[in-house]
C-alpha cells in the first residue's frame, strides 16, 4: 500500500493555488420535458411494474425478483476510500421516462423536439452530423433509449445494436444466455440492485468474423430529479469479431445527490476484440461539495481464447466514483487492458481501478492508470492482479501515476497482487508528482498563461491513455480536462 | 530598453535587493557579476515576475511600460526572456507543443496571426539545428531526460524562436563544458543586434570571453557596487570580490 497525502506541501508555497476554485459545468442544464415518473420506493410491486411497463417475458421478471431478494440480504460496501451519505433507496424513483416515449416513437420525427434539443446542447447530434462522424448512437435519457441511429447500416453487417429492452423481445435467446453471465446478480450490492431495477441500456451483438463497420456509442443522461439511473449494457462479440464502443455521460446540476448504478457486461468469444471507451462527465457537485452524482458502476469482461478486451476511461465527473472495469482472462493467450484517467477537483472522490483475473495460459494484461487530484479532492487507484493456478506464463504490467495540483488534495494507491503460479510475472510501477511552481513559472515566462499551462501539463501526463481513445474522443477528453480543471490553479 | 530604479525585493521577508539601479539601452550587453548570495539570480526572477519574490520598492520600466505591474506571462509577451540556470522538466509535454503554445501567445499579443503547424515546424527545425540539437528533441518532453548542456541549448532555442527584446541569461555557463559553452555563446552572439539587449548574470569571467559585454557590474549585498567596461571582469577574476565587499568601492 502506497498512501500519499500532500507530499507537495513542502515545495509548494503557492498560496494562490486554491484561490480560484470555481468550475463551470457546461452540461448542467435541466430539460423541461414531461415525464412519467414512478413514485419513490422499492418493493416487488415496483419491480413488477417496471417489468410490465416494458412488456417483459416471465423469465426476466423472475430474474429481476431473484436479484431483488438477493439485494435485500446484502449490505452496502464500505471498503472504498470514499465518504458519502448513503442513499435512501426508498426515497428514489426507479423509473422515469419522458412522456412522449410512452407510446414509443417510430422514428426521430416523433421524438419530443425538446429531447432532441437536449442532445444538441450536449453536442450529441442524432441526425446528419452523426453521419459525418460515422458513429452510431444509442441515447439513453433517464431510463429509456431515445433513438438508435444507423441501425440499417449496422443490420446490413449483421450487427445488432439496440436498446436492451428491445433486444429482450427481438433476441431473447441471446439476452437470456448472456445477461448476468459476466456480472452475476449477487456479485455485489449495486449489481444486485441494478439487476432488479435496470431500466434500459444498450445491447450489442457482433456476429462471427464481423468487423463492426463503425464506432458504436451510447450517450447517457440523467434529467429527472430524485431518480436513479440503472442502465445495463451487454456486448457480445462472437468468434473473430471486432467492435469499438464509446460511452458518454452527463447530468444536470442539482443540489441533491443522484445515484447512477450501472452494470456493463462484455463477452469476447475466441479471437474476438472489444474496445470499450468511456468519457464520464456526470455532474460532480458544486465547489462546496453539494450535489453531484454517485457513480457506482460494475463493469466486467470475459475474454475467451486469443480474445482481447480493452477498457479506456476518462473520468472527470461525479461526486463519488466507485468503479473497477475488469477482465476475466479465461481463455489461453487472451489479453486485457485498462487505460484510465481519473480527475477529481473540489470535493470529488474517486476510488477506481481494475481487476485482471488471469485464468488461462499466457494471458497478458496491462494497466495504465493516471490519477489527477486538484482542490480538496481524494483520488484512489485500487487494483487487483490475480494469477490463478492455471495461468502459466501469464504476465501483467501495471503503471500507476498520480499528479497532485495544490496541497489540499490526496492521492492513494491500493494495489493487490495474488499469484498462484510460479511462472507468472507481475510488474508494478508507481509515481507521484505535482504540477510544480517551477513548471508553471517556466510556462508563464514563455508567455503561456496559467490555465493553459496546467491543461498542457495535465494533458501531457495523460498522453499514454489519450492515445488509446478514438481520435475525436481524445480531443473531447482533452477539452473536458481543461474545463474540469478551470480555476484549480490561481 | 529598461530602466531599473531603486529596486528593493525580498524573499520570505528577507531583503535581497536593496536599492538596485541599472539602465540598459537597446543593443547593449550588460554583465552582472558578484559573489554567491549577492542577489544575482534574484534580479532575473524579480524582473520576470516569479512568485515568492516580493518587490517592496522601486520600478523597472521596459519600453515605456512598468514591468512590475504586469503579470508574469505579460512581461514575457512584452519581450522579456529569462534563460534559466536550472530549466525544469515538464514530462509528457512535447517540446514542439510547448514552443508552439509559447510562440502563439507572444504573436497573439503582438497582433500577429498564429503560424500554421507546417510553417511553425519548419521554423522550429531551423532553430534546433542552429543550437546543434537533434531533431528528435522537438518530440521529446520539455527538458525531459536532457543533459545539463542540452537543457541550456534548449533554452537558447526558445530564445531564438521568441526573438525577445531583453534577454536575461541566469548563470547560463553553470554546468557547461567548453564546447557547449561555445555553442550557447555563438547563439547569443548571433542574436545580438542594435535593438536587442542582454543581461548576462554570471559568477565567472569565463563566459565573458565568449559573450563580450559592453558593461560589467558588480552586485554585492543587493546593490550594484561597481560598474565598468569589460576589463572589470578580468580584474575581478584576478582579485576576487572581497575587496569590493569590504567597502573599498
Amino acid at each position: 500500500m502506497n498512501d500519499v497525502v500532500n507530499p507537495a506541501a513542502a515545495d509548494m508555497p503557492n498560496q494562490e493555488i486554491h484561490q480560484r476554485i470555481r468550475k463551470e459545468y457546461a452540461a448542467g442544464f435541466i430539460s423541461e420535458i414531461e415525464s412519467e415518473t414512478l413514485p419513490p420506493g422499492l418493493n416487488e410491486d415496483v419491480i413488477r411494474f417496471i417489468s410490465a411497463k416494458k412488456g417483459e417475458p416471465e423469465w426476466l421478471t423472475e430474474w429481476r425478483l431473484k436479484a431483488y431478494n438477493a439485494w435485500l440480504q446484502m449490505e452496502e460496501p464500505e471498503w472504498a476510500h470514499v465518504e458519502y451519505e448513503k442513499p435512501d433507496f426508498q426515497a428514489l424513483s426507479y423509473y422515469s421516462a419522458p412522456k412522449s416515449m410512452a407510446d414509443g416513437p417510430k422514428s426521430l420525427d416523433e421524438v419530443d423536439p425538446k429531447l432532441l434539443e437536449t442532445y444538441e446542447k450536449l453536442g450529441i447530434p442524432l441526425h446528419e452530423q452523426m453521419a459525418l462522424a460515422g458513429v452510431a448512437v444509442d441515447a439513453v435519457f433517464d431510463s429509456v433509449s431515445v433513438a438508435t441511429t444507423f441501425r440499417d447500416k449496422l443490420e446490413e453487417a449483421g450487427v445488432i445494436f439496440m436498446p436492451i429492452s428491445e433486444a429482450v423481445h427481438k433476441h431473447p435467446e441471446l439476452v437470456k444466455k448472456y445477461l448476468g453471465s459476466v456480472v452475476p446478480q449477487r456479485d455485489n450490492f449495486y449489481s444486485a440492485l441494478n439487476s432488479a431495477v435496470f431500466s434500459d441500456g444498450s445491447f450489442v451483438y457482433i456476429p462471427k468474423g464481423v468487423r463492426c463497420p463503425m464506432e458504436l456509442s451510447t450517450y447517457f443522461r440523467i434529467n429527472e430529479a430524485k431518480t436513479g439511473q440503472f442502465e445495463r449494457t451487454l456486448i457480445v462479440a462472437d468468434e473473430g469479431s471486432h467492435v469499438s464502443y464509446l460511452e458518454g455521460c452527463t447530468a444536470p446540476m442539482r443540489d441533491e445527490n443522484q445515484l447512477h448504478a450501472a452494470v456493463v457486461e462484455l463477452v469476447a468469444m475466441d479471437d474476438a476484440e472489444i474496445k470499450y471507451s468511456t468519457v464520464q462527465n456526470w455532474y460532480p457537485g458544486d465547489e462546496e461539495g453539494k450535489g453531484g452524482i454517485y457513480n457506482f458502476v460494475t463493469k466486467r469482461a470475459v475474454a475467451h481464447t486469443n480474445a482481447k478486451v480493452s477498457w479506456t476511461q476518462v473520468e472527470t465527473g461525479s461526486a463519488v466514483t466507485w468503479k473497477y472495469p475488469s477482465c476475466i482472462l479465461k481463455g489461453d493467450n487472451s489479453v486485457g487492458e485498462f487505460y484510465s484517467v481519473a480527475l477529481t477537483n473540489n470535493f470529488q472522490q474517486a476510488d477506481t481501478g481494475t481487476k485482471m483475473i488471469h485464468l488461462g495460459k499466457n494471458t497478458r494484461s496491462t494497466i495504465i492508470s493516471k490519477g489527477i487530484s486538484a482542490g480538496k479532492s481524494q483520488n484512489a487507484y485500487r487494483g487487483l492482479v490475480k494469477m490463478n493456478s492455471g495461468a502459466e506464463g501469464a504476465r501483467n504490467f501495471t503503471q500507476c501515476d498520480s499528479l497532485l495540483i495544490g496541497d489540499k488534495c490526496g492521492a492513494h494507491t491500493f494495489p493487490y497482487i495474488e499469484s498462484k503460479h510460479p511462472s507468472a510475472v507481475i510488474e508494478h510501477e508507481a509515481t507521484t508528482s505535482t504540477v510544480s511552481d517551477d513548471q508553471l513559472f517556466l510556462c508563464r515566462q514563455r508567455g503561456i498563461d496559467t490555465e493553459k499551462a496546467v491543461s498542457m501539463i495535465v494533458n501531457g501526463f495523460c498522453k499514454e491513455v489519450f492515445k488509446e481513445l478514438p481520435m475525436e474522443f481524445a480531443v473531447e477528453a482533452g477539452k473536458l480536462l481543461e474545463i474540469s480543471l478551470e480555476g484549480s490553479v490561481g | 530598453m529598461i530602466s531599473i530604479k531603486n529596486l528593493h525585493a525580498s524573499v520570505e521577508d528577507k531583503p535581497i535587493l536593496k536599492g538596485l539601479n541599472l539602465d540598459i539601452k537597446p543593443g547593449e550587453v550588460h554583465a552582472i557579476m558578484g559573489p554567491n548570495g549577492a542577489g544575482k539570480s534574484t534580479l532575473g526572477n524579480v524582473l520576470a515576475g516569479r512568485e515568492g519574490y516580493e518587490v517592496t520598492d522601486g520600478s523597472a520600466v521596459m519600453n515605456g511600460k512598468e514591468l512590475l505591474e504586469l503579470e508574469t506571462e505579460e512581461r514575457a509577451r512584452e519581450g522579456l526572456f529569462l534563460a534559466f540556470q536550472y530549466p525544469v522538466e515538464i514530462p509528457g509535454v512535447s517540446n514542439l507543443e510547448f514552443l508552439k503554445a509559447s510562440v502563439d501567445a507572444v504573436r497573439e499579443h503582438q497582433g500577429k496571426d498564429a503560424l500554421d503547424s507546417v510553417n511553425f515546424l519548419k521554423l522550429a527545425r531551423e532553430k534546433v539545428k542552429a543550437v546543434n540539437l537533434d531533431q528528435s528533441f522537438l518530440k521529446r518532453g520539455v527538458n525531459e531526460g536532457f543533459s545539463g548542456g542540452e537543457k541550456k541549448r534548449n533554452e537558447l532555442m526558445q530564445m531564438m524562436l521568441l526573438e525577445p527584446q531583453l534577454c536575461i541569461l541566469d548563470e547560463t555557463d553553470s554546468g557547461l563544458d567548453i564546447d557547449a559553452l561555445q555553442v550557447v555563446a555563438n547563439g547569443v552572439n548571433a542574436m545580438r543586434d542594435e535593438n536587442r539587449s542582454f543581461i548576462v548574470v554570471t559568477h565567472y569571467q569565463r563566459l565573458l570571453d565568449y559573450i563580450v559585454p559592453d558593461y560589467v557590474h558588480v552586485l554585492a549585498d543587493g546593490k550594484i557596487v561597481k560598474s565598468g567596461g569589460k576589463e572589470l571582469a578580468l580584474e575581478l577574476e584576478e582579485k576576487g570580490y572581497g575587496w569590493l565587499e569590504n567597502g573599498e568601492a
